[in-house]
């Protein structure tokens, strides 16, 4: 098993390498191709003051008056280096940036993954137990609607529900605009409703999934010989059913990291959570190209580590895999 | 038709959704009659009648500076429709193309295409439309642009499974052994067995496509701020909701849900009803 675990990441990383290479050009090439000035981005309103001489200086120091193969490869080299290089909107290094904001994305979304598998399993494994139940028909209901619903809309009718008639929870912040400093009991009640959001808005694929993938599990010979031993209900749908249907699910989980970086761009967005993603937006209302280039790639290397947990899930829960290899 | 055990027993479920048709006909209806008819000038500023709550003159209610909500809705979904159509048009139609040039010269071009297909899945589609309309300008042509750069791969590859089932097909071989050449085989024998396809994932891209346009305009990335679209409208609003002026941006949000919502119900219909074979690859 190690062998084709082995094998099959060796196959994915011979993969990444020139994937990022060429979204790193693909993302130079469209900079380059951008009407906006970086100079005149970074001067801001002081670029009406500022005498050519200087700005002419600014971009030797960037590098801008080379040829474009060697700015892109400077680039390049400096990005293998660890330097990421200055966010022209914050005017910090962008290293910085990301460091700084990193682990609340990772804590915001680490929870909403958390809770969103709990509340899928029980709720669709509810919806297909007692199928065409009204349960049945709220919870998928709920479902096929939120897959309709765009993430920010229900972000804002949830924060006008519970912040703004109830006033049981902030709207948004990471901590009170009173408060200097960081206190755990405040972050988790400004935490509730960005996670409670992005949870929910990445849930309804899940519980849909589990419902069908357990219907059909229902169904099958096993469960009724399992049911026909007199084994308690719950331990059929459970141990039996359940534990079967389950086996696709994580290669599936693995492969929405794309769907969970869209979610965590708005709901970051919305509840002003101070986290990459929605920094990522920050940077684009600046066009500041250093900071969301690294963003971009950020995001694509965890899309890339995703698809890998897939096929790692995959390689150890199905054995033909595991004795063939990937194809 | 359906058939089978797992249809027969899907079939008492699966009527024909008639509230999906009637609501996206209306919707409809209103796009493209409301301008038409409308006593009301959607852009009609009037500080007096400013954030109004929603009543039988406002149905939808008025905005910060007194425009009535349900009319800029009307237009703002118009603008999302005609941009979502746009789009669409423009990323089936290069997906159309990489899709025929993969399956039909197969190789390393295949292979190659193939590859730029999995990369591009591989950049998360918002933050690459963020990406592509922060470098330029705010405009409806930068979103166009953005949404089809991002979507063209489904296209591409339900193109690309059809064209290498058609090369199978027998009456492909006669015509390369009448002597046509690759292009005439494209052109006379594939493109029209695609068509059905190309459209029907056309069609569906157009939610997909609104959705990304909204996000974008929802984030003031995407169109300019004083056309009235959904995205812009929901932004505006989300400013004074906190003030509880909720109708300017929930009611704008209700344009979008409801759309989807119709169109994803028929085309779980139609799905019950189709080739299997496509459902995956059109991710329904």
């Amino acid at each position: 098993m190690t062998r084709a675990l082995g094998r099959m990441a060796a196959w994915r990383l011979a993969f990444t390498a020139p994937l990022l290479l060429v979204v790193t050009l693909g993302m130079f090439v469209l900079a380059k191709a951008s009407p906006f000035d970086p100079v005149r981005q970074y001067l801001g309103d002081r670029a009406l003051t500022t005498s050519p001489e200087i700005a002419r200086q600014i971009r030797a120091n960037w590098g801008l008056d080379r040829p474009l193969a060697e700015q892109y490869l400077t680039w390049l080299g400096n990005l293998l280096r660890g330097d990421l290089g200055e966010s022209r909107s914050m005017h910090r290094p962008v290293a910085e940036v990301i460091g700084e904001r990193l682990g609340w994305t990772l804590l915001a979304a680490g929870c909403a993954m958390v809770v969103m598998l709990a509340a899928s399993l029980v709720l669709g494994s509810l919806a297909a137990w007692r199928r065409d139940s009204w349960a049945d028909r709220l919870i998928s209901g709920t479902a096929y609607a939120n897959e309709a619903a765009p993430v920010f809309w229900t972000a804002l009718i949830v924060i006008w529900i519970f912040a703004v008639r109830l006033r049981w929870l902030p709207p948004g912040g990471l901590t009170d605009a009173a408060s200097g400093t960081v206190e755990p009991a405040d972050v988790l009640r400004h935490m509730i409703l960005p996670v409670a959001v992005l949870a929910f808005s990445q849930s309804s694929w899940l519980v849909l999934f589990v419902r069908e993938s357990l219907i059909t599990t229902l169904r099958e010979d096993f469960v009724i010989g399992a049911r026909a031993r007199g084994l308690r209900e719950r331990t059929v749908v459970v141990r039996h059913a359940l534990r079967s249907a389950l086996l696709p699910f994580i290669t599936l989980l693995g492969a929405r990291v794309p769907e969970l970086v869209t979610g965590a761009i708005l709901v970051e967005t919305v509840f002003s959570w101070p986290g990459v993603a929605s920094a990522s937006v920050q940077a684009a209302l600046a066009a500041d190209f250093p900071l969301l280039a690294a963003l971009t790639l950020l995001a694509t290397l965890a899309v890339v580590a995703g698809n890998l947990l897939a096929d790692t899930a995959y390689v150890i829960a199905d054995p033909r895999v595991r004795v063939l290899g990937v194809s | 038709m359906a058939t089978g055990v797992a249809g027969g027993l899907t079939r008492s479920r699966r009527r024909f959704p008639r509230g999906a048709a009637v609501t996206l006909v209306l919707l409809l209806l209103a796009v493209v009659l409301v301008p038409l008819f409308a006593r009301l000038d959607q852009q009609l500023v009037d500080l007096h009648a400013a954030s109004l709550p929603p009543s039988l003159r406002h149905p939808f209610g008025t905005d910060e500076v007194g425009r009535d909500v349900l009319l800029r809705a009307v237009y703002g979904l118009r603008v999302s429709v005609l941009v979502g159509l746009a789009a669409a048009v423009v990323s089936v139609t290069i997906g159309t193309l990489a899709g025929l040039a993969a399956g039909a010269a197969g190789g390393t071009l295949d292979r190659l295409i193939m590859r730029i297909v999995d990369g591009f899945n591989s950049v998360p589609h918002l933050l690459f439309g963020i990406f592509i309309v922060a470098l330029f300008t705010p405009s409806t042509t930068a979103v166009v642009v953005s949404v089809a750069l991002t979507h063209w791969m489904t296209a591409a590859r339900i193109v690309r499974s059809e064209v290498l089932t058609l090369r199978a097909r027998p009456f492909v071989d006669a015509a390369i052994s009448g002597g046509s050449r690759r292009l005439r085989i494209v052109r006379r024998h594939f493109l029209p067995h695609l068509i059905p396809h190309i459209m029907l994932a056309a069609v569906l891209m157009i939610p997909h496509a609104i959705w990304h346009e909204t996000a974008l305009s929802f984030l003031g990335l995407g169109l300019p701020a004083h056309l009235a679209s959904l995205g812009n409208m929901i932004n505006d609003g989300a400013r004074s909701l906190l003030a509880g002026n909720w109708w300017a941006s929930l009611f704008p949000g209700l344009f979008i849900f409801l759309p989807t919502l119709a169109i994803s119900a028929l085309a779980q219909y139609w799905r019950d009803r189709s080739n299997p074979r496509w459902r995956s690859e059109l991710q329904l």
